[in-house]
């Protein structure tokens, strides 16, 4: 292998085989050691790796979490959503902007901080939160800010001008609760780690398939595709190697199941990893772990070592000779759309995260072209609680479709946010008197992506055959406004777009821009007209579940809030989107005239 | 009917067609004209302008993606389709900027043709009015990324016939756009005007050089019959 000129480089490319498909693992190595990936380390590492430079950019820019100049010695992510909003996150950043001399976006002029918004970090029963590198503090408030920053600066001035990497340097509000308000079966029971594995193990794999049939398990992500169903495809997709990946790319704001199923059950989800891998003759299993929850790497490695220590992973697992299995766990870099299963497959392919095209399935042809079965985080703890506990335990709660229970991320105006674990088919009304919020003026339920819920339907239940979510609940008081929270998630899905395809690259931008008219009050009757029209063609072409969903959240508050777009509707026929004044300014200038502002 | 072969309805019109085709290759093949520009026939499909999305079997889907399946019932040409790619078209429009009216592509160019072809009169949306480089560092090739529709054909093009990957993307979103390979420019790749990345460009972001007005405007492609008429002169003339 031919040497970059850079020892570092040089171990990091070894360290993955020189292995181009992950590039991931180099750029997030460079990105932590020089706190950005410059043109010179890209062309090195393209060398190293032996691909284009082209190819490297390509996957390099399109991560919100890789930087291409050079940025403070740390980066400071606060979460903006709607949630962190409501409980003050603008406070906090108008107090770091202010503690720093800064504007968001902006790097410190002594190069201690650079300062960002961020997409949500799962952490909305905790708002306002923020990463601090790898950290995460939770429930800031404008007064802790200075802390904060004292303590980042403390860490540098006691070192030897060689910054300390965010992540060994205490922080205060540096704490994440579990804040499990409602336990059931899933997260009840502390069982015997590996008891799911010992289960299946005492089964041929098509009769473990079999009894996650009997169950009736269908994914957590919300989709609810059945689990058993995806098994058999990716079983009877072509010989040869298959691949389990553990989808923990947990994405949709305002949910943050997985990182309690991660930090308090990670045992269970690698159970469940375990025993997919037996059902399907997978080998090794991957877990995409997104950027936002790296702070949970060095447990979840710990608990990868005692495993092995115990035998439930690398060969012989629990003695049966026939069985290896290895888990790796891949860190994101900042991407919701890795989320969807065809987009992840591409990141942890090194690539940017595009979705593919199906057909063909990712059961046919998955990653590294090899059929492969993505499942959720919680799906995969359902596995392993199905093999412990039998199929009909399982299939006892819940309805004939939706078998089981489902965790409920509940977040916003409500006293009690946090993990609820509760019977599919319970209606909101339900949920919403669990978390004692009853009077809640609308509902957003599985994120921005969902759809949002008036009051009228508060009767509605939560399963696949009604209202079918991955669990982001997100309450808003009757006085919240409903336009303001649409326009945030219209930022969102244009924020986050892959920009792949036409309809979503463009439209969700124009979705903004056009929400942001309306709420302003500068949208006409017609411009709601076209804004509703340009949603429907988004919602219809785009490729992937991103842009056929984005315009849901204007869709559903125009069908279900008529009277909030009426409210701020402009009066007159037409209003120009266009500031003719502005536009003139840089041709006037050019031209060294001034505009004639008075005749617009 | 012979093994591999199966049929299909497209608009109620049958087709008869082999396994393992595109059903917009298929439907070429048979006369039968989708609407579309970031397919081209020479290509792997990419999916990414989504003009040619049909409703198949019920559901949405773009054709250059969809493989053909035996009694798959296809929707073409109905209003609601051809309104979404009208809009489609738009929203590339406005995406970048396009002065047709002094474009040296004026008359051979995909987007265009197809703005006329579904009835475009002037964009409803606004325009994002974008600033990019132009790379001018290639004494044969023109780059003008403002024309840019992100259809990827270069990028395929370089990458397969040519084997040079010339071109990938740069950034996501709204903000994603072509990137030449390495640090100089287009000038600085082995790139050359006789690539077939540098002449599957369906509008004028790529433009060869001292070759722009060798056709005059009102003898090109497109100005004398709208896009697609090539394909439907294919079908014959269905039994009276």
């Amino acid at each position: 292998m031919a040497s970059t000129g850079d020892a570092f480089l040089d171990e990091q490319i070894a360290l993955v085989g020189a292995d181009r498909g992950r590039l991931m693992d180099v750029l997030r190595a460079v990105q932590t050691r020089y706190g950005h990936v410059s043109d010179a380390s890209a062309s090195a590492i393209a060398a190293g790796l032996g691909m284009h430079v082209g190819d490297v950019i390509d996957a390099l820019s399109f991560y919100a979490f890789f930087s291409r100049v050079p940025a403070g010695r740390f980066q400071i992510r606060l979460s903006r959503t709607p949630i962190s909003r409501i409980h003050g996150a603008d406070a906090v950043a108008h107090a770091f902007c202010q503690a720093l001399g800064i504007a968001m976006g902006e790097t410190s002029p002594d190069g201690l901080v650079t300062l960002n918004w961020t997409s949500d970090i799962g952490m909305a029963d905790q708002e306002p939160a923020a990463l601090v590198d790898d950290v995460v503090v939770t429930a800031l408030t404008p007064e802790v800010v200075p802390a904060i920053l004292a303590a980042l600066r403390a860490a540098i001035d006691a070192s030897t001008g060689i910054p300390s990497p965010g992540n060994r340097v205490p922080l205060p509000h540096a704490r994440v609760h579990p804040n499990v308000i409602q336990a059931g079966p899933l997260l009840s029971r502390a069982a015997r780690r590996g008891d799911g594995i010992r289960a299946a193990l005492l089964l041929p794999p098509e009769q473990v398939v079999a009894r996650i049939a009997a169950a009736r398990l269908r994914g957590r992500g919300g989709a609810g595709f059945p689990t058993a169903l995806k098994w058999r495809l990716c079983r009877n997709g072509p010989d040869g190697e298959r691949h389990i990946i553990c989808n923990a790319d947990e994405g949709e704001p305002g949910t943050f199941k997985d990182r309690v199923l991660l930090s308090d059950f990670a045992d269970l989800v690698f159970d469940g990893m375990t025993i997919a891998g037996y059902a399907l003759g997978a080998p090794s299993g991957v877990m995409y772990l997104r950027a936002e929850y790296a702070w949970m790497l060095p447990a979840l490695h710990d608990v990868l070592a005692a495993r092995r220590r115990l035998g439930l992973l690398g060969g012989a697992i629990c003695g049966h000779d026939a069985f290896g299995f290895e888990i790796r766990i891949q860190s994101g870099a900042g991407a919701y759309i890795c989320g969807e299963e065809s987009a992840l497959i591409e990141s942890l392919e090194g690539k940017r995260g595009a979705p593919r095209d199906r057909p063909p399935f990712p059961t046919e042809h998955g990653y590294r072209d090899r059929p492969t079965a993505v499942n959720n985080v919680e799906t995969l703890a359902c596995v392993a609680r199905i093999m412990e506990n039998g199929p009909e335990t399982f299939a006892a709660l819940g309805t004939r479709e939706s078998t089981g229970t489902k965790l409920m991320s509940l977040s916003g105006d409500c006293p009690h946010p946090g993990l609820y674990e509760v019977p599919f088919g319970i209606t909101l009304n339900g949920l919403l008197d669990l978390a004692g919020a009853p009077d809640a003026g609308f509902v957003q339920v599985g994120g921005p992506s969902g759809r949002s819920v008036a009051p009228k339907d508060f009767g509605r239940r939560l399963a696949y055959e009604d209202l079918s979510t991955g669990g982001s609940i997100m309450i808003f008081g009757p006085d919240r406004d409903v336009l303001d929270i649409v326009l945030q998630f219209a930022e969102f899905f244009a924020d986050e777009s892959c920009g792949w395809c036409t309809p979503c690259r463009v439209g969700t931008a124009l979705l903004r821009d056009q929400m942001a008219h309306v709420a302003a009050g500068r949208a006409t009757l017609r411009d709601i007209g076209a804004l509703e029209s340009l949603a429907g063609t988004v919602a219809r072409t785009s490729r992937c579940g991103l842009g056929q969903t984005a315009p849901n959240p204007i869709l559903s508050t125009m069908r279900d809030f008529p009277e909030r777009y009426e409210a701020r509707l402009h009066a007159a026929d037409f209003v120009s989107k266009i500031d003719l004044v502005a536009a003139q300014r840089e041709s006037a200038a050019l031209q060294g005239r001034h505009p004639v502002e008075e005749l617009f | 009917m012979p093994l591999g072969t199966l049929q299909f309805t497209i608009d109620g019109i049958t087709v008869q067609t082999q396994e393992g085709q595109s059903l917009i290759a298929a439907c070429d093949a048979a006369g039968l004209y989708i609407p579309r520009l970031c397919y081209h026939p020479d290509l792997r499909p990419a999916g990414n302008c989504r003009v040619c999305t049909c409703r198949i079997d019920g559901h949405q889907a773009a054709a250059c993606v969809t493989p053909v399946r035996d009694g798959m019932v296809v929707e073409n040409d109905t209003p609601q389709l051809n309104a979404d790619r009208l809009a489609l078209i738009e929203m590339m429009f406005v995406e970048g900027n396009h002065p047709c009216p002094y474009c040296v592509a004026s008359g051979d160019c995909e987007l265009q043709a197809l703005g006329y072809r579904l009835g475009m009169t002037a964009p409803v949306y606004p325009f994002f009015w974008p600033r990019h480089e132009i790379d001018a560092s290639h004494p044969d090739i023109f780059l003008d990324r403002e024309r840019c529709i992100a259809c990827s054909r270069c990028i395929e093009a370089s990458r397969m016939p040519d084997g040079k990957s010339v071109f990938s993307y740069e950034g996501r979103g709204i903000a994603m756009h072509l990137h030449v390979d390495g640090w100089g420019g287009l000038g600085a790749t082995q790139m050359a005007a006789i690539d077939k990345a540098a002449h599957v460009c369906p509008v004028a972001c790529i433009v060869i050089r001292r070759d722009g007005y060798r056709i005059p405007n009102g003898q090109r492609r497109f100005d004398k019959t709208p896009i697609g008429t090539d394909i439907e002169a294919r079908r014959k003339a269905p039994p009276s």
